[in-house]
């Protein structure tokens, strides 16, 4: 089973764990509550959803807590993962959208680590920067960092984005280098799908793909698109496929989600997530060399 | 751990000096340029928030750019605020020029400013707000939902409801994108 680990940002959003489902095109029902679909962990569940409906997957499993970035409902929702991951049995585990927090990073890393199988693990966004931060980057499968993400893990010396050179100013002339420096410093996962003009599909510090087309230039301004690709890449990773090959049909399927959705740049996160469906079945009909 | 204090400023300007009367100070973190630049501008410096310029290799990824002519009162004034910067570099060489945070984008309905990492989008013909993309601080969602669908005179400030670099950045872009329609 997929679960998902991520926020609402709706401080009233309680805690909650179950299945997610989609209602309609726009909403996301978990334990009864309705939550839009829209940029964050709810695009990437969205994705996941109309992913699977082309995957044959099961429902995904939920565990949201409503943060508006202030990090109370993050450390509650740590709190509960620390109790209850050792029982589950899960696939895949995502971490998305949550306060990064060093120390509870760790003890939910422990309460991985007590799983009877341990799943395949990928963190984006502010979890992300809490596995880089810890150290212990390494006991990732994937990470999903844009350029400016990956600017900090390359970045061997800080202690936080604060103070890296190119977390907001984006490099992206030098994502080789940096994806090579993450990795020879054992800050990266050992596999990175970077999002940006360019996805960059990695292992062990390899770029073994690279995809760029289709490009719809509207889609600079949709916000949450980086979240559909995760989502992508975690429903793929779920049907058992390599990490390389679910990174690049995700890529490919995402760009494809933009283009068929001929977005303009008012367009939402769920005008892309909704041609997913059609994307992914032509992104997984085109045949690259295996890798 | 990621939030920062957004300080209210008042923002009154001096004469703005010549480019070849500038200088930058360097900071080790984000966080400090933007309470050193809270603190100057609230006493009426006119310094601006930019990018750092190629020439320079240590610091974040902002620096401010200054009078250099006042150096020595302004270093006098961060060191008494506990914020020192890590250097104060004069603006004498094209590589040490700091580099603007914004860019704009025209769509032809719409109108696309991006400051450092976030790009803000609007209905030129309506000023709405359409659409916030970039980042992944945790909260980067709920900054796009309270301000998406609203006018720009009404959406709440990314500066007062943010707690992350994201949310800094993001009132940048707010703030140039505003500049520009009132042209």
């Amino acid at each position: 089973m997929l679960a998902i680990v991520g926020t609402v940002p709706d401080e009233s959003f309680p805690l909650v764990q179950g299945p997610i489902c989609l209602k309609g095109d726009h909403t996301l029902v978990i334990d009864g509550i309705q939550v839009p679909v829209n940029r964050g962990t709810p695009a990437l569940a969205g994705a996941v959803l109309r992913a699977g409906e082309v995957l044959g997957l099961d429902l995904p499993q939920g565990i949201l807590v409503g943060d508006i970035g202030r990090g109370h409902g993050s450390r509650r929702l740590y709190d509960h993962l620390t109790q209850t991951l050792p029982e589950m049995g899960l696939s895949t585990l995502v971490f998305h959208y949550l306060q990064p927090d060093v120390d509870w990073h760790n003890k939910v890393l422990f309460a991985v680590d007590a799983m009877a199988e341990r799943p395949r693990l990928i963190a984006d966004a502010g979890f992300m920067y809490a596995a880089k931060m810890s150290g212990q980057a390494l006991s990732y499968d994937l990470f999903t960092p844009d350029v400016g993400e990956l600017s900090f893990l390359a970045d061997e010396t800080a202690p936080h984005p604060f103070y890296t050179r190119g977390f907001i100013l984006h490099q992206n002339n030098q994502v080789p280098d940096l994806i090579a420096r993450a990795c020879a410093h054992k800050n990266g996962a050992r596999h990175l799908l970077v999002k940006g003009r360019c996805d960059y599909v990695v292992r062990d510090g390899k770029i073994l793909a690279r995809v760029d087309q289709p490009a719809a230039e509207a889609m600079e301004a949709v916000g949450g698109t980086g979240d559909t690709l995760t989502g992508l890449a975690a429903a793929l990773m779920e049907t058992g496929r390599s990490i390389p090959e679910a990174g690049r049909i995700a890529a490919l399927a995402n760009r494809l989600a933009g283009a068929l959705a001929s977005p303009d740049p008012a367009s939402q996160v769920v005008d892309i997530i909704n041609q997913i469906p059609a994307a992914l079945t032509r992104a997984i009909e085109i045949q690259e060399p295996s890798i | 751990m990621f939030g920062f204090n957004f300080f209210k400023s008042k923002d009154k300007t001096r004469k703005t000096p010549c480019p070849e009367d500038l200088g930058i100070l360097v900071f080790e973190n984000t966080s400090e340029v933007i309470q050193a630049e809270n603190l100057l501008k609230s006493r009426g410096w006119a310094v601006k928030v930019m990018g750092p310029p190629p020439g320079i290799q240590s610091g974040c990824d902002l620096v401010i750019q200054f009078p250099l002519i006042e150096h020595l009162v302004l270093m006098r004034q961060l060191t008494e605020a506990g914020i020192p910067p890590l250097e104060m570099v004069p603006v004498t060489d094209p590589l040490l020029k700091p580099v603007d945070l914004f860019h704009t984008k025209d769509f032809g309905a719409y109108l696309m400013v991006r400051a450092a990492n976030m790009k803000l989008t609007i209905e030129k013909e309506t000023k709405i707000i359409v659409n916030i993309s970039g980042g992944g601080c945790p909260d980067v969602p709920y900054l796009a939902r309270k301000m998406v669908g609203n006018h720009l005179d009404q959406a709440p400030r990314p500066g007062k409801i943010g707690h992350t670099l994201c949310g800094y950045a993001l009132e940048l872009a707010y703030e140039e994108i505003n500049r520009q329609c009132s042209q």
